[in-house]
């Protein structure tokens, strides 16, 4: 188990290993996106309340889920790169904290569009799901801050992924206390995401759009990942052997 | 295992650069090693390699036979570090100095008076420590490896800022030191002359 | 002849005598100390100047104003927290001393909550006066930042801990640990505003309470790490 480990981690095999992934990765991922957005945009039944305003969800919930996802996904690289000492682990939580901040920003984005017919403004503090995308969004910019303001990799890698784990202690804590400092307010009244009682024809086309900006991340993360082991290993002989032109054997 | 020091395979590489690999060496009790080289080689890092300030790319440093990432509170125990940067408070006096690190690390209160005299050092005691002159606060730093009562010396340039008098008070120590059974690493660009069994290690 | 024969110093020496020094430093660098707290004075000042003197919106926002105040007052005192130690060598010798760092990390943060923490907690009912807050909220105001800043001096130690060292310090450490501190500033600034609604404090003070105990648990092994690293 632990030799296959470290084979997978090995950056040359991961080299190979996703670039025939991916593929298969964006395949999947455009096939449940055509079905998403056909079924959210024409299938769907129309929202009682907020008509085809609704629509947005479909949009909104993929990103904030990816968003959520994606700083899991960099804290555990973290913590596996810090406790093992595994490169790549590092290059992946490197790798998925950009990806991350951008569907937190899209997040923000098309919840703020969503909300805007609901509460006749662009921005409501009293929006738990929105101020938890913010907080989010700002933990993103701190932790690529931090990467940015060291230079050597290693010592980035190190202090970013101790950075990566106190965050990821706190992102739940942040959720509960933005909760409950909401509960407190008279806030405006949210209908519910999902749920039992959603309408099958609403509900599918958005587990497709789940899975699809999961794929699609994956996909676009591995990209990430192997652009940032060309560069750290840009030395090393194997990419010396991939990237020049193999010369006439003498 | 008759080596209480021991290093296997040590390689450092900072940024993008590989500064040495494969580095093996082996050091006992009263000896001397002697780390050589040019401006950045290496010496330091591979110092504060050993001290386990930074960590080594690969290779492990043994103590007594024992792993030192293993049980590095122990080993920290057993050394003590002298750098450029003296690791003194500005605002403090040497007194107040030497005793918080008395707290840091054992020693002994009753040598501080000698300590003190034989590094000519008793009549600036009161003196906040910002006040003193390079050289003296070199011999600051000399006490405290003197009351650390730690087995092993790691030196980072130890004549720096020093007068002749003062380099040759610190050939004197690390000589006594060995004689006592003590052990000295020291990482220097100026030829060091001390009468004690030396090792070399070349960083090149 | 084994390594355990050795004894090591006994285990609270280097965590005392770390709050020791950093009491005697501080001492004789007073600027350190006062110029957060007097930040803190002139921040809570700037809103009844920007928003208006009225009676209702000072009790409106006297809670969240002191909160605020005393967060980023914190910030300010944490960017040099262990500047000095890195600049001159002292770092070395304390992660290179046998006590485990993590409680050498504890001791830093604890004199800076000494030094930043209590003396903001003891000033914050002459800036509550001022915005008219009543007596029994003072009371549940100071509890509140007396918990908050315990755990905000622990938590700023890890960041302190990661920036040491760094160009852009200072401004870097706020992007860090604001967003961790949310909580915090959440929990503080709502109690106190319960309480000034005469609602119940409790679920706020234990939210800040069980924080505090969670950062006091974890935060040292973090500062540890993270000094580790920045001091490579």
């Amino acid at each position: 188990m632990w030799k296959f480990l470290h084979k997978m981690a090995s950056p040359p095999h991961f080299y190979d290993l996703s670039a025939r992934m991916i593929p298969w990765f964006y395949a999947a991922g455009i096939a449940t996106v055509l079905y998403g957005t056909v079924g959210g945009l024409f299938f769907a039944p129309v929202d009682e309340e907020m008509h085809d305003g609704f629509r947005i969800i479909y949009v909104h919930v993929p990103a904030a889920y990816i968003s959520m996802a994606a700083y899991m996904v960099m804290a555990i690289g973290a913590g596996i790169g810090l406790i093992w000492r595994i490169k790549l682990a590092h290059a992946v939580a490197a790798g998925a904290a950009p990806l991350g901040a951008w569907f937190t920003f899209l997040a923000l984005i098309t919840g703020s569009i969503w909300g805007r017919p609901m509460w006749g403004t662009w921005w409501e503090w009293g929006d738990p799901r929105l101020t938890s995308e913010l907080l989010m969004l700002f933990l993103y910019i701190g932790y690529m801050a931090l990467r940015a303001a060291i230079d050597d990799t290693a010592k980035a890698d190190k202090a970013s992924a101790v950075l990566a784990l106190v965050g990821a202690i706190n992102v739940p804590i942040i959720h509960f206390s933005v909760e409950w400092w909401t509960s407190l307010h008279q806030g405006p009244t949210i209908i519910k995401e999902g749920g039992p009682g959603i309408h099958p024809d609403m509900l599918y086309p958005l587990l497709s759009m789940i899975l699809s900006f999961t794929l699609l991340f994956a996909a676009l993360l591995l990209a990430r990942v192997r652009t940032e082991v060309l560069h750290r290993e840009r030395r090393a002989s194997w990419v010396h052997e991939l990237l020049v032109p193999a010369r006439e054997t003498v | 295992m008759s080596e209480v020091l021991l290093a296997n395979d040590l390689s450092i590489v900072r940024g993008e650069r590989c500064l040495f690999e494969q580095l093996d060496f082996a050091l006992n009790s009263g000896e001397l090693l002697l780390i050589e080289g040019a401006n950045g080689t290496g010496k330091t890092s591979l110092l504060r390699g050993i001290a386990g300030l930074l960590d080594f790319a690969t290779g492990h440093v043994s103590w007594d036979g024992e792993k030192v990432l293993e049980n590095y509170q122990l080993f920290r125990a057993d050394l003590v570090w002298l750098s450029h940067r003296v690791g003194f408070k500005g605002e403090l006096n040497l007194l107040e100095n030497l005793r918080f690190e008395s707290a840091l690390r054992s020693s002994a209160a009753a040598e501080k008076n000698a300590v003190l005299e034989r590094l000519g050092l008793v009549r600036l005691t009161a003196l906040p420590f910002r006040y003193l002159s390079a050289g003296q606060q070199r011999r600051v730093a000399l006490a405290r490896m003197l009351l650390a009562n730690a087995r092993l010396w790691l030196m980072d340039e130890p004549y720096t800022n020093l007068d002749i008098a003062g380099r040759s008070l610190v050939a004197d120590l690390i000589e006594e030191h060995l004689r006592g059974g003590g052990l000295c690493i020291v990482a220097s660009h100026q030829p060091v002359e001390i009468a004690a069994t030396t090792r070399r290690v070349m960083l090149a | 002849m084994s390594m355990q024969e050795r004894e090591l110093p006994p285990l609270l020496d280097g965590f005392n005598a770390i709050i020791r020094r950093d009491l005697m430093l501080a001492w004789k660098r007073p600027g350190d100390i006062l110029n957060p707290l007097f930040f803190f004075a002139m921040v809570a000042s700037l809103f009844p100047l920007a928003v208006g003197p009225s009676p209702e919106q000072l009790i409106l926002n006297g809670p969240g104003v002191v909160w605020v105040a005393a967060l980023l007052a914190t910030l300010l005192s944490l960017n040099s927290l262990f500047l000095s130690d890195f600049e001159d060598g002292s770092l070395d010798q304390i992660i290179l001393s046998p006590h485990p760092l993590p409680l050498l990390g504890l001791g830093k943060a604890a004199a800076h909550w000494l030094l930043n923490g209590l003396p903001l907690v003891l000033l914050s009912p002459v800036i509550a006066i001022t915005y008219r807050m009543p007596a029994e909220v003072i009371g549940v105001m100071m509890l509140t930042l007396a918990l908050g800043t315990v755990s905000l001096s622990l938590l700023g130690s890890i960041g302190a801990a990661l920036t040491v060292g760094l160009s852009r310090g200072t401004a870097l450490l706020s992007l860090l640990i604001l967003p961790l501190a949310m909580p915090i500033l959440i929990f503080g600034a709502r109690t106190v505003s319960l309480a000034a609604e005469g609602d119940p404090v409790s679920a706020g003070i234990y939210f800040l309470a069980a924080y505090c105990m969670m950062a006091l648990t974890l935060a040292p092994f973090a500062t540890a790490a993270a000094l580790k690293i920045s001091n490579e």
